[in-house]
């Protein structure tokens, strides 16, 4: 991208709006509707498909298959340190439908906004929605808006499907995994799921964790064309690199051999990890990726994903092996062997 | 990160492991009273690496394992109130009692609340002065300082919303119980670092003298619990009998005064049931009774309500040190973490579940 807009310049300033939270009639079609939409959300997600203003958006997508793929947001808080609810829906389904090593292209926005939610806060969602999707290189092409009553959602819902082509030859696969292949993780773990818990009610210690919110279709670009043999990629979010190694290791029927050693987590996300006795295998990610890739081919994809910024970190975190088929095993720093295992549930502090 | 990396280091823990091998002559059985501490030695593999005279068999020191599922039904009955904020540490949430969970009783509506701190709870009360505000209050030694604190600033203020239901338990009359039974193995022990972090060492030397065998005070990591190891083994082979503190950086003879204190003003020693192993006398603490205007078992009339623990699983053996998790015919079967049978596979710090976690024999 040669004419990259300087994200930090940016500006987005509230326009003058009626009312300072939405209320019921932001959503009922009519004449506040149509403020809402006009001036707060068109502004931000302009697009000419969107401009139609119909019903739906008529796409022309060159020949080729499909990938598409949805996702609903209702974390909470909707504002963490490194993001918040807006740039995170546009890059996780940005990154669900890049996984497939399809180009990205289009997007669709549901809100569901809860009566009373501040205008301010749904401004500061939209612009940041904005920025992300600029910095993905994708549209918005439609889009939708409802309004709820107090305390039938929680601030404010987001749902985001996209789509985009596959390129011709391409066909990723979690089955395609064979002995030999390396584990490639794009960076450090639990960024994002300590971020959030962090600030969650109740926590009151002070921490400077941040979440690694980011869309990774540039990446995939990068790797695909370092590693065209790539058998597959995933972006561990919920439940963890460890949860996504072992979906990998059932559905190619292999084992899969982690290395303790090659693992990272920044300090200040190790240290919110040992406070709350959690497993940083185990806690999202929203700007990483497992890719696995030939042996032939891995130093080449490791060196083009250090060579990205979303990549710097990357590392071989291990092998794929033919023993214990189904499993992820893990040599510990020690030098002795255990179980990943898939977690029961939601990771809960101990309590002590 | 400091006081952790140097607690983690492979070169430590290697030379650790050499002067355990030339140390040990054995076979002993040593028993690590502490969940965190059997959760470290399977997140490590520590159990791989020590020599086989040496075996290592698991405690009962985790508090959600051995909390009565008698408690757990008084809970879920007071959590289903309407009236009530009921609040709890995080991994109580998923203890399954005789047919329900608190993550169940919250998805009919009940308030139930993760807390980190007690005193959290207690601003809950302050905050809702129409709600009645309870919180489950389990654990070792370790936690009950903080429980003990809650109820001590509850009354300071004046807070009449404000209640817990108590099922503490202590480390050595359980210690004690395991020796004195007849089939007892363990030869010494690996006592809890947190829980002498409070009580300080020297209330294991009598237990040390009078069942002659050694105690060592030890901390969480891989290096803590090697040299934990370490000593306990160079005690055995020289016979001596005793207590020996590894966790030097947090434990003293005498402990924390200050929060025993506050255990002391607030609850008082009383008998009581371990899940998977009974009743064990003066093995736990209740509120005292010029304080039960606090207690949420009399408040909420729930003294009524008896629950027997299944006898399908052998976590009561396992408890004690007489079996080890694979041993039992259902582990892994009938019974994992999802659908646990009993004590030790309910908390993720419970012994069957560290081994269903990380080693399930066989599968590697």
């Amino acid at each position: 991208m040669t004419d990259r807009p300087d994200f930090q310049k940016m500006s987005c300033p509230l326009p003058l709006m009626d009312h300072d939270s939405i209320q019921l009639a932001h959503g009922a079609g009519g004449l506040l509707s149509a403020d809402l939409i006009d001036k707060l959300i068109m502004p931000r997600f302009a697009s000419p498909e969107l401009e139609m203003l119909e019903d739906q958006a008529v796409l022309t997508l060159p020949p080729g298959r499909v990938a598409f793929s949805t996702d609903t947001f209702v974390v909470s808080p909707i504002f963490f340190p490194g993001g918040d609810i807006g740039d995170l829906a546009i890059n996780g389904t940005v990154n669900d439908v890049a996984m497939s090593g399809a180009d990205v292209s289009a997007l669709s926005v549901g809100f569901v906004l809860e009566e009373g939610l501040p205008m301010a806060d749904f401004h500061r969602i939209l612009c940041s929605m904005e920025t992300a999707a600029a910095r993905a290189g994708v549209r918005i092409v439609t889009g939708d808006t409802k309004v709820v009553g107090k305390g039938s959602c929680d601030g404010i819902f987001i749902n985001t499907s996209g789509l985009g082509v596959i390129p011709e030859g391409l066909n990723l696969s979690a089955a395609s995994m064979a002995p030999g292949d390396a584990v490639i993780l794009s960076g450090t773990l639990a960024d994002h799921g300590m971020a959030v818990m962090t600030v969650r009610e109740g926590l009151s210690f002070q921490s400077t964790v941040s979440s690694d919110t980011a869309a990774l279709n540039g990446l995939i670009k990068t790797i695909l064309a370092a590693g065209p043999g790539t058998r597959t990629l995933r972006d561990p979010t919920r439940g963890g690199a460890a949860t996504t190694l072992n979906e990998f290791a059932k559905a190619s029927k292999v084992g899969i051999k982690l290395d303790e050693g090659a693992l990272s987590v920044r300090p200040d996300v190790a240290g919110a990890c040992e406070i709350l006795g959690i497993d940083p295998l185990y806690v999202a990610n929203e700007g990483k990726l497992i890719a696995i890739v030939p042996a032939a081919e891995k130093e080449a994809v490791l060196a083009a994903m250090r060579g990205h910024e979303y990549g710097q970190e990357a590392a071989i975190i291990g092998e794929v092996v033919a023993d214990h088929p189904g499993l992820v095993a893990m040599k510990t720093t020690f030098g002795a062997e255990r179980i990943v295992d898939m977690p029961v549930g939601e990771q809960l502090p101990r309590i002590c | 990160m400091k006081y952790l990396d140097e607690f983690r280091d492979p070169q430590l823990a290697k030379g650790l492991l050499e002067e355990i091998k030339r140390a040990v002559t054995g076979p002993w059985v040593i028993m690590e009273i502490c969940g965190g501490q059997t959760h470290s030695i399977m997140r490590y593999g520590i159990d791989q690496l020590l020599p086989p005279e040496i075996t290592l068999v698991h405690g009962p020191g985790c508090p959600v394992c051995v909390t009565p599922l008698e408690t757990i039904d008084r809970a879920l009955a007071i959590a289903a109130r309407p009236d009530v904020i009921f609040t709890s540490f995080g991994d109580m949430l998923r203890v399954p009692g005789s047919s329900d969970d608190l993550f169940r009783v919250k998805s009919r509506g009940g308030d139930v609340r993760m807390v980190y701190s007690p005193l959290e709870a207690v601003k809950m009360a302050r905050e809702n002065p129409d709600r009645e505000v309870v919180f489950l209050a389990v654990g070792f030694e370790t936690t009950a300082p903080g429980n003990a604190m809650a109820i001590k600033q509850a009354a300071a203020e004046g807070l009449t919303n404000f209640s817990e239901i108590v099922s503490h338990v202590l480390v050595p009359p359980a210690m004690e119980a395991i020796l004195s039974s007849p089939a007892c193995r363990v030869q010494g022990f690996l006592a809890a670092g947190h829980v002498c972090t409070i009580m300080g060492w020297d209330e294991y030397e009598p237990i040390a003298a009078k069942y002659r065998v050694p105690i060592v005070p030890t901390g969480f990591e891989p290096v803590d619990i090697l040299e934990g190891i370490l000593k306990t083994v160079q005690l055995l082979e020289n016979g001596q009998p005793g207590v020996e503190n590894q966790y030097l950086r947090v434990v003293s003879a005498e402990g924390n005064p200050a929060a025993r204190a506050v255990v002391d003003e607030i609850y008082t020693v009383c008998d009581r049931k371990w899940r998977g192993i009974g009743m064990i006398p003066g093995s736990g603490l209740m509120i005292r009774d010029e304080m039960a205007a606090f207690d949420a078992e009399k408040k909420f009339k729930v003294e009524g309500i008896v629950t027997e623990e299944p006898e399908i699983c052998i976590s009561g053996e396992i408890l004690q040190g007489l079996k080890k998790p694979h041993e039992c015919p259902a582990f892994g079967k009938e019974c994992t973490p999802t659908s646990p049978l009993g004590a030790t596979m309910v908390s993720s710090e419970g012994a069957c579940a560290a081994y269903h976690k990380y080693s399930r024999k066989g599968l590697l």
